[in-house]
Order: structure tokens, then C-alpha cells, then sequence
């Protein structure tokens, strides 16, 4: 490990899929930290390549994916070396994920309180007794009410949200030491998301968790994560704390993606939307992937691809526009607004951001 | 001013129950009544299980309703008996529903998928005009002429979703029940087909009932919005108002329950609880004009509690009653 703050280091990942129209290149060159006890959101659309990076840190890859190259370094160790044998042991025990939707991810034929203690059984050898009575310690810690009442129920038996109360449970019942959330709250309610996402907030400070949290929901990123990465098309185009990317980010991708949100002060009028669709990966563009959509694209974005630039220690951000020959444009009116304000948050110095955040 | 509308649609005391009688009976829509004004975007927001969607359902009379009136354009839709009334009124309401994956025939080509309602009601002269029709539709949507000819599965969600919504609009409708038709989209391809609908909106004169859960969404598409909870609607009012100053509970319970892509708002956020037993009191409740156009549903004791509300609001000066 490079750094001992860092529990998971991903470096020059690239993920190819072969399907019957060539290959899809799903991940293109992928590097990113996952800090201890930290809160990093993944955020980007459908086919960005974001659930294909974490089942890659999990080995739940297709069997149609071929990992070209890079590495997934955790505990020292190389993830992507494991055999299937050594993955199982740390698959549930020290990296657990929680999956988008809860009807479909728990076993309908079993028993929860059983579901719950089957890892306990299988990673921490308890006798089922001992596991049983964990599960239930583990189903009060989540909220369920009546737990003795409800250990021997079945899936079907609970409302949606009720169930992934349940999936946490499984999935944090080892207290791993990286939790995946893949859309966790996609299929719930808003009232149900906001118990939810506190429920994994407070968690998190309980067992030291440090979480990877997958998510379309730009709402959901500002309340969760300390850092994000946003990616598209395959390539991570811009991290940096929840802070910078939302109040200052750099990339047009991003300033598209906060731009077509509506915030509940928005006025009547048009939203700004994306153009276009994302490029298909069979035959991945040249340069940078989101110029055929930007309206701030350059001659060299559809000839050479953009490397980092450094905005600060904590963010970075590939796009042509931060070079220091780049012609200065002027960012979208809400991304102005953002920038603004995060000037006026820096005034104060740093202190402010922590103090704000325990409260 | 509202009143000098025209009003496209009315529903009065609506009831849906399902197994009545059973044990089970399930109020799934229980004494809803609301107005919908001709070219304006109804809202109805509401958890999963509040009966948003069985209320579209029932209004376009695909289940015949427990109890209640449904007055469309003027006409009683549970007395349209003969085959060619029913035909009529579902020329004029459309639907566009939530999966664009699952609500087209993954069997059919796109322009037959688009040309089945004017099949049906008999609106194209011949081929070539049939032909020219769905051509046009699917420019209207933004979608290429070329693919008329091609499968659902060639298409991306935010593509499927605008051949649902030419499908909708090649009937010519008055008004379009649009039940979650974003929620299974990208951020970014939402704001496409929002912005697609309002645009249609304004060129055909058409009237949305938009039932959605996403309420950032709802109230910026809307004009007005009606809260759902447990089968009741319980505040309909003017959208900004009942998003700035919510007079029920529930329906603050729920706004401060919405995620903000603003980290900022995000770590002062307080989440209001609601009480749900409040509601449960047997107590009896009506819709009661509180501030003009904004109304919630009360009991007589709790009026001057919602008056005083939208007084400190700003909503009413405390002398008008």
C-alpha cells in the first residue's frame, strides 16, 4: 500500500466485456483510493461503468469480462490475483455490498434471522445458536421492530423498505471493512431513503466501515459521501471532496449532470438537459468521451484525451478546459451561483467544513 | 381566477376498494376529489401504496370505480355505456406508463407500436398516410423517420420512453395521465423527456396528470400538486406554495425528506417525523380551503390551527376568511 490511510488503492483498471458485436470496453484506465472510514460516492449514468468497478473489487464479474489491466490492491494483496476459493472468504466478511433492489436480493425460501447469521456460520465458524443470537442483536442495531417476533419470518413478509433494512443487515453482520452500496435506496421511498441512509450513516460510526456508495442520485451523494468521483463512459472524469464537486466542480460532464437537477428553488422554466446519449463503448471516442455533447468542447477534445489537471491536494479534473493555454469560459449560470459560494466558504479556512459536518 | 377555467376534468368523492366485503379489503383510493384544470400539469405525489397510481387507473376507468364520480370534458365516464362513447373518451385520455422497457411490445416494430391507436379509432386515410402520420410523431418526440422500422430493443430508456410518448399522441388526446414516466431514466435523459413534455404541452394544448414519487420533479413540471397518503388526498394547492409552505404534516414530513444535490443544505438537514396516527382518529375530515386555491384536508377543530399556519406564512391576511 502507498499510502496506510488508503484500504482499497485501484490503479490503471481496464475491463473489457466480449459480446457478440466485438468488445466492450466497459472501464478504461480506472484509479482511485478508498480511504479508511470514509464515504465515497461513484456517481454517473447507466453504462458509465460504475457497478462493473465495484463488482470487479468484489470478483462478481461476468463471465464474459476480461480484466485487461491494472490492480485492486487490498490488505497488500491483489485482488484481482485471488483464485474464487480465496475471494470467498473475503466476499461478506471483510468486503460486503448491498445491492439496489431488496426484493430480488434475499433468498424467498429462507428464514431472515437465518439469512443474517449465515455468514456469521460460514466466515466466523459459530455454532448456529451463537449466529442466531447475533442475527437478532443485528436486526435490533437496524431498526426492525419486534426483532424476536420477526426472526423467523420470510423475505415476503416485509415492506420494501423493511428488507433492505434486512440486506444491511446481512451485509454488515462480519463488520467488513468496506461496504458497497449499489444504489441502495433506487427502489425505496423518500421518506423510507432518508431513514435508510441515515440508518448506514450511523452505522458507519458505530463499526468504522469505510463505504463505496454507487448512485444516480446527486441528492443522495451531497448527504452522503466525503469524497465523489464521477465518471463517464467508462473513465473516471473528475474527483474531489463532496465540497469541490459540488461547488466547484470543472468538468462539463459534471456541470451537465448538477445542471439537470432540478434544486427545489428552481424556477419554471427549461431544465438544462444533456443532449445526445452516451457513446457506445464497442468503439469508445477519441479524446474526450463527453465532447460530442459539450457545449464547451475544443478542437483537441475529439483529438487527444484529456489528462488530470489539479484543481487542489483533493481534486482533479480531466478536461482540456483546465489547461493553462485554454481559453477561459464562462460555466453554465447555476455552476456560477455554486462557484461563487464556494469562494465565500473558503474565507473562513478550513475548520468551518469540519465543524459543520459533526453537527 | 382559477374558477374562469376550464375544467377538463372532475373527480368527487372517488372510492377504489379492492376485495370489498373480504376480509382483506384494501382502500386503495378512499373519498379523493380533485379538479383539473384544461392545459394546466396536475401533480400527484405520494409514497408507494398511497394510491397515486390505482387513482390514474381508475380516472381512465380501467377499473370500475367502488364509489364516486368521474366527470371528463363535461361527461360522466361511468355512464358512457355504448362501445363507441367508451371508444371516444379513451381516444381522448392517453397514458404513458413508468417502464419504458415493459410497456412496449418487444414484438412489434416501432411504427406499429406507434400507428396501433390510429389503427384502432380508424384515423389514417390509407398506408401512406398512416405512414406519414407515425413519420411525424416521431419527429415531434425527436426520435429519426428510420427508426419506424426498428425493434424497442434497439433503443436506450430515454428513446423507449418518447416512442411511449408519440404512441400517446397519435390518437390527438386532450389529456395524458403520465404515471412515474421518468423515474426509471438517467438524471441527465430526465431532464430530456420533462422538457419534451412541457414543450408538447404548450404546441398540442394538452393537460397532464403527473403522478410521480420524485417531488423535486413533480414540482417543477406541475402547476399544482395534490399530496396522496394512505388512499386520502390530503393538500392540493398551487405547486411553489405547497413546496415553499406546506400547511399539512405530512406533507412537511415528506418535503424535508427529498435529497438536495447541495452538501451544504445536506449536513443542516432536520427530517420532520410524521405522526401518522394523527390521522387515524376517527375524526370527520374534509378539504377546506385554507389560503386561495390551497386546500387541506381537516376536521372542523383543526381549521383555525391550518388558518394560523398560513397566516405566519404569508399565505392569508388574518382578516380574510
Amino acid at each position: 500500500m502507498e499510502n496506510p490511510e488508503n484500504v482499497i488503492e485501484v490503479r490503471d483498471l481496464e475491463i473489457n466485456f466480449h459480446t457478440y458485436a466485438g468488445e466492450v470496453k466497459a472501464i478504461r484506465d480506472v484509479s482511485f483510493d478508498l480511504h479508511k472510514g470514509e464515504t465515497l460516492a461513484i456517481v454517473g449514468e447507466s453504462g458509465s461503468g460504475k457497478s462493473v468497478t465495484t463488482r470487479s473489487l468484489m470478483g462478481l464479474l461476468a463471465p464474459n469480462a476480461e480484466i485487461k489491466k491494472g490492480s485492486i490492491m487490498f490488505h497488500g494483496e491483489d485482488i484481482i490475483k485471488k483464485s474464487e476459493k480465496d475471494m470467498q472468504h473475503i466476499r461478506g466478511k471483510d468486503i460486503a455490498m448491498i445491492f439496489q433492489d431488496p426484493m430480488t436480493s434475499l433468498d424467498p425460501t429462507m428464514r431472515i434471522g437465518m439469512q443474517i447469521a449465515e455468514p456469521l456460520m460460514k466466515h466466523k465458524g459459530l455454532k448456529k445458536k451463537e449466529a442466531i443470537a447475533q442475527a437478532l442483536e443485528m436486526l435490533k442495531l437496524v431498526g426492525i421492530t419486534n426483532p424476536e417476533g420477526r426472526i423467523n419470518d420470510y423475505p415476503y413478509q416485509f415492506s420494501g423498505g423493511m428488507r433492505q433494512r434486512i440486506v444491511i443487515a446481512i451485509a454488515l453482520v462480519c463488520y467488513p471493512e468496506v461496504l458497497i452500496a449499489d444504489e441502495p435506496t433506487t427502489a425505496l421511498d423518500v421518506t423510507i431513503q432518508a431513514q435508510i441512509l441515515d440508518l448506514m450513516k450511523d452505522l458507519q460510526n458505530r463499526i468504522d466501515t469505510s463505504i463505496i456508495f454507487i448512485t444516480h442520485d446527486l441528492g443522495v451523494v451531497a448527504g452522503m459521501a466525503d469524497r465523489v468521483a464521477v465518471m463517464y463512459a467508462g473513465k473516471i472524469v473528475e474527483y474531489g471532496t463532496v465540497d469541490e464537486i459540488f461547488f466547484n466542480p470543472q468538468h462539463p460532464y459534471t456541470w451537465g449532470l448538477i445542471n439537470s437537477m432540478p434544486t427545489l428553488d428552481t424556477a419554471s422554466g427549461s431544465l438544462q438537459a444533456i443532449p445526445g446519449t452516451p457513446p457506445d463503448l464497442l468503439d469508445p471516442p477519441v479524446g474526450d468521451a463527453f465532447a460530442a455533447r459539450s457545449d464547451y468542447a475544443m478542437k483537441i477534445d475529439t483529438e487527444k484525451e484529456p489528462p488530470f489537471f489539479k484543481v487542489s491536494d483533493t481534486h482533479y479534473a480531466a478536461t482540456w478546459l483546465l489547461h493553462p493555454d485554454a481559453p477561459k469560459v464562462t460555466p453554465p449560470a447555476e455552476i456560477v451561483r455554486r462557484q461563487k459560494k464556494f469562494a465565500a466558504m473558503q474565507k473562513p479556512a478550513a475548520p468551518f467544513a469540519k465543524t459543520a459536518s459533526k453537527e | 381566477m382559477p374558477d374562469e377555467r376550464k375544467k377538463i376534468l372532475e373527480v368527487h368523492h372517488l372510492k377504489q376498494y379492492f376485495n370489498v366485503g373480504k376480509k382483506d379489503e384494501v382502500r386503495a383510493v378512499d373519498d379523493v376529489s380533485f379538479d383539473i384544470y384544461e392545459g394546466e400539469t396536475f401533480g400527484l405525489v405520494g409514497e408507494s401504496g398511497s394510491g397515486k397510481t390505482t387513482a390514474g387507473r381508475a380516472i381512465i376507468h380501467l377499473y370500475e370505480p367502488t364509489d364516486g364520480q368521474i366527470i371528463f370534458d363535461g361527461k360522466d365516464v361511468s355512464k358512457l355505456h355504448t362501445k363507441k362513447e367508451m371508444h371516444e373518451f379513451r381516444r381522448e385520455i392517453q397514458m404513458i406508463f413508468q417502464d419504458p422497457y415493459a410497456s412496449l411490445n418487444p414484438r412489434m416494430k416501432v411504427k406499429d407500436i406507434v400507428a396501433e391507436g390510429i389503427d384502432i379509432h380508424g384515423l389514417a386515410k390509407d398506408d401512406a398516410d398512416r405512414t406519414k402520420q407515425v413519420e411525424d410523431l416521431l419527429e415531434t418526440v425527436g426520435l429519426n423517420k428510420d427508426h419506424s422500422s426498428r425493434y424497442p430493443h434497439e433503443f436506450s430508456g430515454g428513446q423507449r420512453q418518447r416512442i411511449g410518448i408519440a404512441r400517446a399522441l397519435a390518437v390527438e388526446p386532450k389529456f395524458i395521465i403520465a404515471d412515474e414516466p421518468i423515474s426509471a431514466l438517467d438524471v441527465s435523459i430526465q431532464a430530456q423527456v420533462v422538457n419534451l413534455m412541457k414543450e408538447l404541452q404548450v404546441k398540442q394544448n394538452l393537460t397532464y396528470l403527473f403522478i410521480a414519487h420524485d417531488l423535486s420533479m413533480v414540482k417543477y413540471i406541475s402547476d399544482r400538486i395534490g399530496v396522496m397518503h394512505y388512499g386520502k388526498i390530503l393538500e392540493i394547492g398551487p405547486a411553489d406554495e405547497v413546496y415553499n409552505h406546506p400547511l399539512h404534516a405530512y406533507t412537511k414530513s415528506l418535503i424535508s425528506a427529498v435529497p438536495v444535490p447541495d452538501p451544504e443544505f445536506e449536513r443542516n438537514r432536520k427530517q420532520v417525523p410524521y405522526d401518522e396516527s394523527r390521522e387515524m382518529d376517527d375524526k370527520k375530515r374534509r378539504m377546506v380551503e385554507i389560503a386561495p386555491g390551497h386546500y387541506v384536508r381537516a376536521s372542523e377543530d383543526e381549521v383555525p390551527m391550518y388558518t394560523q399556519r398560513a397566516v405566519d406564512a404569508g399565505l392569508v391576511t388574518e382578516f380574510s376568511e
